[in-house]
C-alpha cells in the first residue's frame, strides 16, 4: 500500500528542493519529516532508513530512496516528465545536469565562509548570466516552442524555473538580457500545479537566513 | 550513418574514465581526441562544440554530448546496461550515485592542497569502508546474486569495479573485511569486455602523476 510520498530533511531548500518541486509540478501531494537537530539525523542513520547515511532520504512506492537524482529520475519517469524516447531524455538530461550544477552554486551560497561569499556570489552570477542562461534562452528560440524539449511538459521545464527564480532572488534583472526566458518564466509559473506552488503556504521553502544557516550547519557538521 | 562515438578530454580519467569503463564494458569501440592545451579547449568552446564550455564531451549518434551522468545514463540504456523496469533503474541510479560520490572524492585528491591531502586520503578511506562498500556487500548477500541488480550486468556492476579499483590504489587490502566485493571483483574483471579493457594497451587510463597534473591545471586554469 503506498501512501503520499515522505520526504525527509531539514526545513530548507538545500537538495530536497528540487524534489518538492517537481513532486509539486505533477501534482503528487506529499508528506515532510523534518530534522530539526544532530540527533534527528542520528536517529534516522542509526535505524537503517539512510542506505548512505545521508539526506535527502524519500519514502515512495514502498522503497526509502536516496540520492537526490536518483530520487528525481524516479519520480519524472513515473509520472511522464521524462521525454518520449531516449534522444529526448538525452537532451533533458543535459539540460538538468548543467541546471542541477547552477543549482548547487545557488543553493551552496548562503553556506559559503564570510571570506569567500563576495566572490562566490561573483562566480554564481557570471555562470548564470554568461555559460547557462544563454544555453537555454537559445534552445527556446530555435525551436520557438513552448518547452525546453520534445514540445511537452518535462521536469527541466520545471528545474530551470527553480534556478530562474533563484537567481532572481540574488540579482533581480539577472534576466534582463534574455527576453524568451522572462516569457517562459511567466508561462510555466502559471502552470496550475506551478502556480499553486508558487503561492505562499505552500511546501515551497525560502531561502536561507542566518539562523538557517547555523542550524543547518550544527545539523550536518 | 553512426561511426564510433568520439570522445573529448584530456589523456587521463578525470570524468571521462566512468564513460571509457561503460563503453569498453558494453564492447563498443570508441575513438578519444585528446586536450593537450588550453589552446586546444579554446578551440571546442569558440567553435560552439561544447553546450555549457565544458568536457567531458562525446560525439555519438549525431548528438555532441555533454554532461558526465546525461552521457552515461543515455550510454546505459542505449546499450541494456540499466535494468529492466523503473524500479531497477531506481536501485541502479542509487547504487551508481554512491560510487559516483566516493569515485568523486578519490578523483580530487591530486587536486588538493598538499597539507589536506593525508586528511582527505584518510576520509577516502573511512567512507569507502564504512559508508559504501557496505552497502554494495550487502546488496550482494541479500540476494546471493552475481550482479547488484536484477540478476543481471547494469551499469551499476561496472561502476562498481571501476570504484573498487580505484579504491584498492589507495589502500591495498582495502576489501579486506568484504568477501563478497572480492568475489564480484574477480567475477566482473573476468567478463571478456571488461578483461581486455583491463589489459594493458586498452583505453583505460592510469593514476595521475605530477607531470599530468600540471598540464590538467594549465589546460583548465585551476
Amino acid at each position: 500500500m503506498s501512501g503520499k510520498p515522505k520526504l525527509h530533511y531539514f526545513n530548507g531548500r538545500g537538495r530536497m528542493e528540487p524534489i518538492r518541486w517537481l513532486l509539486a509540478a505533477a501534482g503528487v501531494e506529499f508528506e515532510e519529516c523534518f530534522l530539526e537537530t544532530k540527533d534527528d539525523l542520528t536517529k534516522l542513520q542509526k535505524d537503517g532508513s539512510l542506505l548512505f547515511q545521508q539526506v535527502p532520504m524519500v519514502e515512495i512506492d514502498g522503497m526509502k530512496m536516496v540520492q537526490t537524482r536518483a530520487i528525481l529520475n524516479y519520480i519524472a519517469t513515473k509520472y511522464n516528465l521524462y521525454g518520449k524516447d531516449l534522444k529526448e531524455r538525452a537532451l533533458i538530461d543535459m539540460y538538468v545536469e548543467a541546471a542541477m550544477d547552477l543549482n548547487e552554486l545557488l543553493m551552496t551560497h548562503p553556506f559559503q565562509p564570510a571570506d569567500k561569499k563576495e566572490e562566490h556570489f561573483a562566480t554564481m552570477l557570471d555562470k548564470a548570466t554568461n555559460r547557462y542562461f544563454p544555453v537555454y534562452e537559445k534552445v527556446l528560440k530555435d525551436h520557438g516552442q513552448d518547452f525546453l524539449v520534445g514540445n511537452r511538459f518535462s521536469r527541466v521545464d520545471v528545474q530551470l524555473l527553480e534556478i530562474l527564480l533563484m537567481a532572481e532572488e540574488f540579482k533581480p534583472d539577472i534576466l534582463a538580457k534574455f527576453p524568451l526566458l522572462q516569457s517562459f518564466k511567466a508561462r510555466i509559473s502559471n502552470i496550475p500545479t506551478i502556480k499553486k506552488f508558487l503561492q505562499p503556504g505552500s511546501q515551497r521553502k525560502s531561502l536561507p537566513q542566518e539562523k538557517d544557516v547555523s542550524k543547518v550547519m550544527k545539523i550536518f557538521y | 550513418m553512426a561511426g564510433k562515438p568520439k570522445l573529448h578530454y584530456s589523456n587521463g580519467r578525470g570524468k571521462m574514465e566512468s564513460i571509457r569503463w561503460l563503453l569498453a564494458a558494453a564492447g563498443v569501440e570508441f575513438e578519444e581526441e585528446f586536450i593537450e592545451t588550453k589552446e586546444d579547449l579554446e578551440k571546442l568552446r569558440n567553435d560552439g562544440s561544447l553546450l555549457f564550455q565544458q568536457v567531458p564531451m562525446v560525439e555519438i549518434d549525431g548528438m555532441k554530448m555533454v554532461q558526465t551522468r546525461a552521457i552515461l545514463s543515455y550510454i546505459a540504456a542505449k546499450y541494456n546496461l540499466y535494468g529492466k523496469d523503473l524500479r531497477e533503474r531506481a536501485w541502479i541510479d542509487m547504487y551508481v550515485e554512491g560510487t559516483t560520490d566516493l569515485m568523486g572524492m578519490i578523483m580530487y585528491l591530486p587536486l588538493q592542497p598538499a597539507d589536506t591531502k593525508e586528511k582527505n586520503l584518510a576520509l577516502i578511506i573511512e567512507r569507502a569502508t564504512n559508508r559504501y562498500f557496505p552497502v554494495y556487500e550487502k546488496a550482494l548477500k541479500d540476494h546471493g546474486h552475481d550482479y547488484l541488480v536484477g540478476n543481471k550486468l547494469s551499469w551499476a556492476d561496472i561502476h562498481l569495479l571501476e570504484a573498487i579499483l580505484m579504491a584498492e590504489e589507495c589502500k591495498p587490502g582495502i576489501l579486506s573485511a568484504f568477501p563478497l566485493l572480492q568475489a564480484f571483483k574477480e567475477r566482473t574483471s573476468n567478463i571478456p569486455t571488461i578483461k581486455k579493457f583491463l589489459q594493458p594497451g586498452s583505453q583505460r587510463k592510469p593514476q595521475m602523476d605530477e607531470k599530468s597534473l600540471a598540464t590538467v591545471k594549465k589546460i583548465f586554469g585551476i
